[in-house]
């Protein structure tokens, strides 16, 4: 098995080894999410900075609460209060960071490619990609395998049934970072990806995607699908203006409570979130028992908890020992 | 060493190759029952007693030692298990791994924990799980059984039972299965 990356900037940091370590040690910690009292001790000493320059709740939270877990202790950096108001560039800002003495840093950008840039600036930190622009957003992919694995029965039961799994990605896959990871992780797992959307928002070109088929009937998708994962329709990166309006994406590629009917009876709903209700999912389909957003939040907790664990309690760069 | 000691403490791609097969399964089986007995003795009745068997190498000594338990005594002993890797105090000089969720269905608030492992080395790992333990409640006490002690301790830290006392040297490795106990080497590849 190879060693585990140095930083997790996209999914292709992971091979399918390294998926499943990571949702193997999240098994562990989220055995310590269960208990009175969810704290271990492992990351005592260091110290992990989130630096979000566009807004999140659940993802900052997520890793936050991860950290503390582990008894990290967490810097907190919004790029609205902070020296960039002043014109600092990221790259400053990164280098201060990186001198105070930080090991981890969590980045979310607006501009694709911000993490990657900036795990080549820094020597000792590990750049986790918490979401940048259209490109990737592996903890949300890592985390909505392991919310899968766990509703197919966990462990290595859950595991083996991703082969062949159908799996329908329905919404803007044009402007989704969340999409681009969770193809290349349901991919890697052996699971048969299809992609449901108007044309407008589908990326110019699918080459190379590990992609088993794209169509814009979501009702035929719905009958066959295993799992259903829904995208949000993106105002803030315009893709409102794909479509002729947003009642007319919903007639088409919403799930409504007519289509969630559609489903097979095993099949389950994933939504990155956060959802809108009555445009991509209805409100009575969010609360249907498929529907795995809640555990999809609690998961992550876990997933974060090992990918900061892989990351920083793995560091065998400096000054490893061999038993 | 069990696989869980190997992945804490080797580099990745290392093999053990057995040298010496230092007990049989035999051996193992009767050092079980004569554990079994001494922890029946030293705990009059077996009340409150509950048996943690450390991921991975103590979680089978754990169990044949609760089947043995309820032969010879009666008693139906909880049996959980323990993975100490988020307690360790090698994280980051190492690569350590968890191997197994932790599994403690039963408070241990008042209990008698015996916690089993298969080799008992630096005591690091107990060290580990003394302080993992306290997650689950206040035991009244703790005890120790392992399989093999091979010396070298670095930490203060003694077992109550003993299957085979074991010199070793420190380069050396100690494999612990049902199938017996072996001594070799660490090779890397």
């Amino acid at each position: 098995m190879s060693p585990f990356p140095t930083h997790l900037l996209s999914m292709d940091d992971l091979d399918a080894d390294g998926i499943i370590e990571v949702l193997e040690v999240a098994d562990s910690f989220a055995e310590v999410g269960r208990r009175a009292n969810p704290k271990v001790p492992t990351l005592r000493g260091r110290t992990v900075a989130t630096l979000f320059f566009e807004d999140s709740t659940r993802t900052r939270m997520s890793f936050e609460t991860a950290a503390k877990r582990m008894s990290a202790d967490v810097l907190s950096f919004a790029a609205g209060s902070s020296s960039v108001k002043k014109g600092e560039s990221l790259r400053d800002t990164v280098e201060t960071i990186e001198a105070i003495g930080i090991d981890a840093v969590i980045i979310r950008h607006a501009s694709s490619g911000v993490p990657a840039r900036v795990a080549g600036w820094v020597d000792h930190c590990s750049v986790i990609n918490a979401g940048d622009g259209w490109h990737q957003h592996p903890t949300q992919a890592l985390l909505d395998l392991y919310t899968v694995r766990q509703a197919l029965g966990g462990g290595d039961v859950g595991l083996a049934r991703f082969e062949g799994l159908r799996v329908a990605i329905v919404g803007d896959i044009r402007h989704s970072r969340v999409a681009r990871s969770q193809i290349t992780a349901y991919a890697a797992l052996g699971a048969e990806v299809t992609l449901v959307a108007p044309a407008t928002l589908l990326p110019p070109s699918l080459e190379g995607w590990p992609v088993a088929a794209v169509g814009h009937d979501l009702d035929a998708v719905l009958a066959t699908a295993d799992v259903v994962s829904l995208l949000r329709v993106q105002q803030e990166r315009g893709s409102g203006e794909f479509v002729p309006s947003l009642r007319e994406y919903t007639a088409g590629f919403g799930l409504t409570v007519r289509r969630a009917a559609l489903l097979r009876k095993d099949a389950v709903i994933l939504h990155p979130g956060p959802i809108v209700r009555g445009v991509e999912i209805a409100s009575d389909v969010a609360e249907l028992p498929a529907a795995l957003i809640t555990e999809q939040v609690s998961n992550g907790v876990a997933i974060r908890m090992a990918v900061l664990f892989l990351l920083l309690g793995q560091a065998t760069r400096e000054g490893a020992l061999h038993g | 060493m069990a696989e869980r000691e190997r992945s804490h403490t080797r580099p990745r791609g290392a093999v053990f190759v057995p040298r010496v097969q230092v007990m049989s399964a035999d051996d193992v089986r009767r050092a079980i029952t004569r554990m079994a007995h001494e922890i029946a003795e030293r705990n009059r009745g077996l009340h409150h007693v509950v048996l943690i068997g450390l991921q991975t190498g103590g979680v089978s000594i754990a169990e044949r030692l609760a089947r043995t338990l309820a032969e010879v005594e009666g008693a139906d002993i909880p049996v959980g298990t323990l993975d100490v890797a988020f307690y360790r105090d090698d994280i980051g000089l190492r690569p350590v791994l968890p191997e197994a969720a932790t599994d403690i269905s039963v408070d241990l608030t008042g209990a008698t924990v015996v916690l089993v492992d298969d080799v008992l080395f630096t005591g690091r790992t107990i060290r580990a799980a003394l302080n993992a333990l306290g997650e689950y409640g206040r035991a009244q006490a703790v005890e120790l059984a392992v399989m093999v002690d091979r010396g070298h301790r670095e930490l203060p830290i003694r077992p109550d039972y003993v299957g085979k006392n074991l010199p070793t040297s420190r380069d050396e490795m100690v494999d612990v299965s049902d199938a017996g106990v072996s001594l070799g080497e660490l090779v890397g590849r």
